[in-house]
């Protein structure tokens, strides 16, 4: 049975997590113990709220470092909603803050105005379609195998992460004629903007990968 | 045009599903998680929970069923119903919820949005109301299961619980609740036309066409639906492709 870790420090849903990557046959730990973590199969970074607040957390347990040694030591590592954002190197949500810097670039918010010049809700939140970045690979292998573009996942989020370079982009979504990073991959970190244990059978068709990656 | 939601929901009273008319004369219908396990598997969008007597008993008793219901449902889920500190909020999140929503608490203390938004975000934060028609284009609040008047006119009150931090409506209309006789389209239209964040449409879901009359008319973001669902006079897959014939955009499921 494949042992996954969640992190626990103090933000996100992370009973749902658990409960679908449990539904999708793992063994489940939720911890902030580092010797568990590194020593699981696989490692979630889960996460809901401010990005500054994320960071402080993890650091005041140490697990900024415990999270970047999961990531030197192959440990395939799958960061959900602000757990993806807090991959990258840095981000602009009230002030600029340091990211764990595993995925170079970088966190702004989603624009305010459409493409067109209109006003749009922010968060952007509900269902919304996952599309294959322009000068991306289709998804034949890894995170997304066996998804469609066109399918439907769940997002709630104000902020985006911008990878600093085209092929870490996995997956966009479309909002208001803006490109949204829904998906990103180095290696063996990866990234959803969406939240996979809420985005029905899609979402856990995407935790599968995960786990048998 | 965004996704129209198709919404689930389940009114619970101790252990079961129940449904009234006039959200009263309640009748019970079943197992709750049976049902949620259903909606989820027929493609739901999203559940919503309300516990009716909580209010009444002063607490939310949603925690272990919501909880029980992470096991299998993997779709967004709200509760309401008894919801009145940011310590019940808590509680009902870590129990596996993703947005709570509220009534009676938000009327006795209207800050409790602004808190709840500023701790958990705004999107966590759905404002409840119970809306009964006191004359031409006129509601008013009500609260408990719409036997308490509040005095509060529907469309000052929702403006003002939006500018205190609300990030999404929950309109129910007392009047059609349980009629199946269609929504109450010019409560939703008033509300909509008054507010930017996201309105779902509750009571009333008699046939498909209700449905496209109050969204199309309406302008309803969601549609919350219990009647119609829970005896199976049609599935969410029948409500998804009569949507799609009347071209609103509804979410891509499965093969379909």
């Amino acid at each position: 049975m494949i042992e996954v870790a969640v992190i626990d420090y103090g933000v996100g849903n992370l009973l749902s997590v658990g409960r679908a990557l449990e539904h999708c046959g793992a063994k489940v730990i939720v911890t902030t113990d580092a010797q568990r973590i590194l020593s699981a199969d696989r490692v979630v970074l889960p996460g809901v709220g401010a990005f500054a607040e994320g960071m402080a957390a993890l650091e005041v347990n140490g697990l900024d470092t415990v999270v970047r040694q999961v990531a030197a030591r192959g440990i395939p590592l799958l960061g959900i909603c602000l757990g993806m954002q807090l991959l990258f190197d840095h981000s602009f949500e009230f002030g600029t803050t340091q990211g764990l810097g595993l995925i170079p670039g970088r966190v702004v918010s989603i624009p305010s105005m459409t493409s067109t010049g209109q006003s749009q809700k922010i968060p952007h939140i509900g269902w919304n379609q996952l599309v294959v970045p322009s000068h991306s690979d289709s998804w034949q292998d890894g995170l997304l195998v066996n998804i469609s573009p066109g399918d439907a996942v769940y997002f709630v989020h104000s902020f985006m992460a911008e990878p600093a370079s085209a092929d870490l982009r996995l997956a966009d979504c479309h909002y208001g004629g803006i490109s949204i990073s829904a998906a990103v991959a180095l290696d063996n970190v990866m990234g959803c903007q969406f939240h996979p244990e809420k985005s029905g059978e899609v979402g856990l068709r995407v935790l599968k990968n995960f786990m048998r990656r | 045009m965004r996704n129209t939601r198709l919404i689930a929901r389940l009114d619970i009273k101790g252990p079961n599903l129940i449904k009234g008319i006039h959200l009263e004369g309640l009748r019970v219908i079943g197992q709750p998680n049976e049902y949620a396990k259903r909606y989820y598997e027929q493609g739901a969008d999203e559940l919503i929970y309300i516990d009716c007597v909580a209010s009444l008993y002063g607490r939310n008793s949603l925690g272990d069923m919501v909880q029980n219901a992470t096991k299998d449902v993997f779709i967004p889920m709200t509760v309401g119903g008894g919801i009145r500190s940011i310590d019940d909020a808590t509680h009902i999140l870590r129990c596996g919820a993703d947005k709570v929503a509220i009534n009676t608490a938000a009327v006795a203390n209207p800050s409790l949005i602004t808190d709840i938004a500023h701790r958990f975000g705004s999107q966590c934060m759905v404002l409840s109301i119970e809306a009964k028609r006191v004359g031409p284009e006129r509601w008013e609040a009500y609260t408990d299961n719409g036997r308490e008047d509040t005095g509060l006119d529907v469309i000052e009150w929702v403006r003002r619980g939006v500018a205190l931090g609300a990030g999404e409506v929950l309109l129910t209309s007392v009047d059609q609740e349980g009629t199946r006789k269609g929504f109450d389209v010019a409560l939703v239209r008033a509300v909509t036309a008054e507010v930017s964040v996201p309105v779902i449409a509750s009571g009333g879901m008699g046939t498909l066409e209700h449905m496209v009359d109050v969204v199309e008319t309406g302008a309803a973001d969601a549609v919350a639906m219990a009647d119609i669902l829970h005896y199976g006079r049609a599935s969410i897959g029948e409500i998804r492709a009569a949507a799609r014939n009347a071209d609103l955009n509804v979410r891509k499921y499965g093969n379909d």
